[in-house]
């Protein structure tokens, strides 16, 4: 007997299901305080690509001080003026405090209320469960509990910029001894300034990630459906499953770092300030004994498992968006997950590369620039698998498949640039110049962001039933793609010219105006970059529309729209709560595409292994059962 | 679909979801906790001779809330042992003795040993002005034992009113008793036991104090991290306190009639959550009280 019939024949137990499955929930509870992955997931995302587009504009408004310094703000001058004061903005002229307080928010926007949310939160929330065939989230309410951390978090962080004395302004490491001294005095309220609210939204935040690392960590354990075992899993979930490892464990040292900052500004104490620190020409009443260097070494032993936050969701995302686009297996799948894993553990111990300037003496360099180099090769086998993947393979060129495909030579620019900064002798010369600008936004603007994109591209018709517009897709791609380059190649030359990454006027009363390259000067190189970052803002308009429009008019599309064989394709689009009518089994690995003898190129991981077949591309490990 | 394992093990995992999702919590509270030990090692070692203080401390007090918070981790597997047994009524007892003893510490801490602090007063004298108090400092005698030199006298503020007003010139301290008899070699090492300030009265001029201030976190970074460290820590009791205490109330009876091996999970995960706090503890008292 079937399983229709046996529901066919019990009414009694049909009707409770059909009780259960219409339990209807009121608009707040099913749209906004809602407990559902995919809820979560679309507002994670909503929110942080809001936030990704709101430090984007901080950057645009910074740029036009690089290029132009001393000159009037056009369209937004008067503007920001009347917002925030003659102390931001005097007669249309940004001041430098308001320029530090731009540069130090766009950091933290970009990276923690941005990318974090967007790569890691939204689309794990969204794709793990329905990957792994799960019906939720192993917490649905602490996953709840994560969003709304992560939302007040963000609203402290942007009422920081309402305070008076505006936004914290120590960049967005918040280096001590400046960001425990910084926006304190007669002026600002000892709570309600820029630096403590930082510290406050921050600590909202690492609550936020904490919760969704539980949890996301949880799920993968324990919610896989039935068959999918270890070595069965998309890469995308074991990229996220390293990722929330990272944050599990990377965050609470910082959060006890910003315990201490906080204590340095509220309470007094001296963790993080040295003895007879003189500010302002006088010696500040402190009992001193602390260490600045201890902050360093907190931040950075979040700050570089962080790249990697900010990176393998990016991966992972590419890695679908690869194996579905070029109809191949992805090659070496072991190789992808024992490489992201090694990452996930490397990523621990070469933090203070960060810190070759401090002076850390040499063995302590040594040993980090060896883990350094150590670190590069499981990202140049990630790296390279992505790249034989698409060796022989029929790819088609959908819009995602664009933006992956730009993930990786740009992906590659940003970490190649990336080894003379592991290198002590080197980095001496490079440190806090453009050069390490254009190599980590490299990582994260066209290698994140992009894999972002590919991702929103991917998994709309999941989430909505409806595709993106192809044309409006390609409008959005090639001149981000173009501008991307224009604003960050000719970074690399600024910085080797010496450009220092916090000046206010763009290096225009530096020597850096008298060296040309191409007939340009490294100040003047900042009019094409500024021209680029605006163009690529217009660049943006496209998408945003699309998103938007697409939502309610796109073109309606069925389950699987692109052909794939994960767990995601056989839920219904969008999936209910619940997410998937009958339980699913995994009965074969996850990139079973062009199976020789079948007449589909593609084989879901639902499809059971007929007698005699050979489940060809089958991963296998010991471990994995 | 409904989320399984809620109560019954995964059967590959052998785990309920909730088992999994504390452990994972707690690795990540070592690491906060780990930050922070981390930062007190890195300022103690880098520490100026003198400048890291010992035997301020109420060491037996220090020793009965261990003692305390070491009873109660048994207590709450007592009573989880009888939510398994299906005795409820042992749970109840044995949770009400968790509850009263995580209170107990909480009091203790927050209305005997911090006050005490609050309320002890040491002044730092200027490197060049040592010489001057060396009748109390007794830093010759240290020298010679080749132990590190004193830079601080503490004791009871007799005039409070000193701190603020720039018209007295002078703290009035009842001596602690170390700074009374400097150089007798039993005052070398601090005492076990806790001796109040005695009668000993020292007048130090403000103009040789480089800071006097009462025993706050602002006043040196060996206190700033007692306060943090303990504070985030009784935080941390406080939050199992809330958590046994909603447990134990008719919200436990409620959970207990309807799925009586939900309410064992819930105890055994908050049991976990209370040993690993107790173990912070367990760090925290030598590193501030004894070491």
């Amino acid at each position: 007997m079937d399983a229709s019939s046996s529901v066919a024949h019990d009414p009694h137990h049909h009707h409770d299901d059909a009780h259960h499955e219409h339990h209807e929930l009121g608009f707040w509870r099913k749209y906004v305080f809602s407990t559902d992955h995919k809820v979560i997931g679309i507002q994670y995302g909503i929110s942080g690509l809001i936030f990704l587009f709101f430090g984007f504009c901080l950057m645009m408004v910074m740029r036009w001080q690089l290029a132009f310094p001393g000159t009037r703000l056009p369209l937004v001058g008067t503007m920001l003026e009347n917002i925030f004061g003659p102390g931001a903005v005097t007669n249309g002229v940004m001041t430098p405090e308001f320029y530090n307080s731009l540069g130090a928010m766009h950091g933290t926007i970009m990276i923690f209320l941005g990318i974090v949310p967007v790569a890691f939160a939204a689309f794990g929330n969204f794709v793990v469960p329905l990957q792994i065939g799960a019906p939720d989230m192993t917490f649905p309410k602490i996953n709840m509990a994560s969003y709304w951390a992560f939302f007040a978090g963000g609203l402290v962080m942007l009422t920081s910029f309402f305070v008076p004395g505006g936004a914290a302004k120590g960049g967005w490491t918040s280096y001590t001894p400046l960001a425990d001294i910084v926006d304190k005095g007669p002026t600002y309220h000892p709570i309600f300034n820029g630096q403590t609210l930082w510290l406050i939204g921050f600590i909202l935040l690492i609550t936020s990630s904490l919760l969704g690392a539980v949890n996301f960590i949880a799920t993968i354990i324990q919610l896989r459906a039935k068959g999918m075992t270890w070595m069965r899993l998309p890469f995308f979930v074991w990229s996220q499953f390293v990722t929330a490892f990272l944050l599990l464990l990377a965050f609470p040292p910082l959060e006890s770092a910003i315990v201490m900052q906080l204590m340095d500004r509220v309470a007094g104490t001296s963790f993080f300030l040295p003895t007879g620190l003189v500010v302002n020409g006088a010696q500040v009443s402190i009992s001193g004994g602390g260490s600045p260097l201890l902050w360093q070494h907190l931040f950075w032993f979040l700050g570089h498992p962080e790249v990697y936050v900010l990176i393998l969701p990016g991966m992972g995302i590419v890695a679908e968006v690869i194996a579905n686009n070029s109809r191949k297996p992805l090659w070496g799948y072991k190789s992808l997950v024992l490489a992201a894993l090694v990452l996930g553990f490397l990523s621990f111990i070469v933090w203070a590369h960060h810190m070759w300037l401090t002076g850390m003496g040499t063995s302590v360099s040594a040993f980090f620039q060896t883990t350094t180099m150590i670190i590069s090769i499981p990202s140049v086998i990630i790296l390279s698998a992505f790249f034989i993947s698409l060796w022989g393979g029929s790819i088609r060129f959908t819009v995602p498949m664009l933006f992956a495909t730009a993930f990786l030579p740009m992906f590659g620019i940003g970490g190649l640039t990336g080894i003379p900064l592991a290198f002590n002798s080197a980095d001496l010369y490079l440190h806090d110049t453009y050069y390490v600008i254009a190599h980590f936004h490299y990582i994260v603007a066209p290698g994140t962001i992009f894999a972002v994109f590919a991702g929103v591209y991917y998994w709309f018709p999941k989430a909505t039933g409806r595709k993106m517009s192809d044309f409006w897709g390609k409008v959005h791609f090639w001149p981000s793609l173009i501008c991307m380059n224009a604003i960050f190649l000719p970074m690399f030359l600024q910085g080797m010219l010496g450009m220092h990454r916090r000046w206010y006027d763009g290096g225009q009363g530096w020597s850096l105006s008298a060296e040309k390259v191409w007939g340009l000067s490294g100040f003047h190189w900042n009019t094409p970059i500024s021209i680029a970052a605006w163009v690529m803002g217009l660049a943006q308009i496209p998408f945003i529309i699309n998103f938007f429009w697409s939502i309610r008019h796109g073109e309606k599309v069925d389950d699987n729209p692109w052909e794939a064989t994960t767990l995601e394709w056989t839920a219904p689009s969008p999936p209910p709560h619940g997410n998937f009518v009958v339980p699913p089994v995994a009965y074969r690995g996850p990139y079973e595409y062009s199976l020789p003898g079948r007449a589909k190129d593609y084989t879901m991981q639902t499809e059971p292994v007929q007698p005699g077949e050979r489940a060809t591309h089958e991963p296998t490990m010991s471990f994995g059962h | 679909m409904e989320i399984p394992y809620t109560v019954t093990a995964r059967p590959d995992t052998g785990l309920w979801n909730a088992k999994i999702g504390i452990w994972l919590f707690l690795a990540s509270e070592v690491m906060l906790f780990g930050g922070l030990f981390s930062a007190y090692i890195f300022l103690r070692l880098d520490a100026e001779p003198g400048f890291w203080p010992h035997g301020l401390l109420n060491v037996p007090v220090g020793t009965m809330n261990t003692a305390i918070l070491i009873a109660s981790s048994v207590t709450v597997v007592l009573a989880w042992a009888a939510l398994k047994m299906r005795q409820f009524n042992k749970y109840k007892i044995y949770m009400g003795i968790t509850i009263l003893c995580g209170v107990i510490f909480l009091v203790v801490k927050l209305a005997y040993e911090w006050p005490q602090k609050y309320e002890h007063f040491g002044a730092f004298i200027k490197t060049d002005k040592l010489e001057k108090y060396e009748k109390y400092l007794g830093n010759k005698h240290l020298l010679a034992e080749g132990l590190p030199p004193r830079v601080e006298i503490t004791g009871h503020l007799h005039n409070p009113a000193a701190l603020k007003d720039p018209n007295i010139k002078e703290y009035e301290i009842g001596l602690d008793q170390i700074y009374t008899d400097p150089t007798n070699k039993a005052m070398d090492r601090p005492h076990f036991l806790f001796v109040p300030p005695t009668d000993k009265v020292a007048m130090i001029e403000k103009a040789d104090v480089e800071r006097g201030t009462m025993f706050l976190p602002t006043h040196s970074t060996y206190f700033a991290s007692y306060f943090t460290i303990t504070g985030l820590h009784g935080l941390h009791v406080l939050g199992g306190v809330i958590v046994f205490t909603y447990l134990w109330l008719p919200a436990g009876s409620k959970l207990y009639r309807q799925n009586p091996e939900h309410l064992a999970n819930r105890v055994e995960v908050a049991g976990l959550f209370w040993h690993f706090v107790d173990l912070v503890w367990i760090f925290v008292f030598p590193l501030f009280y004894l070491l």
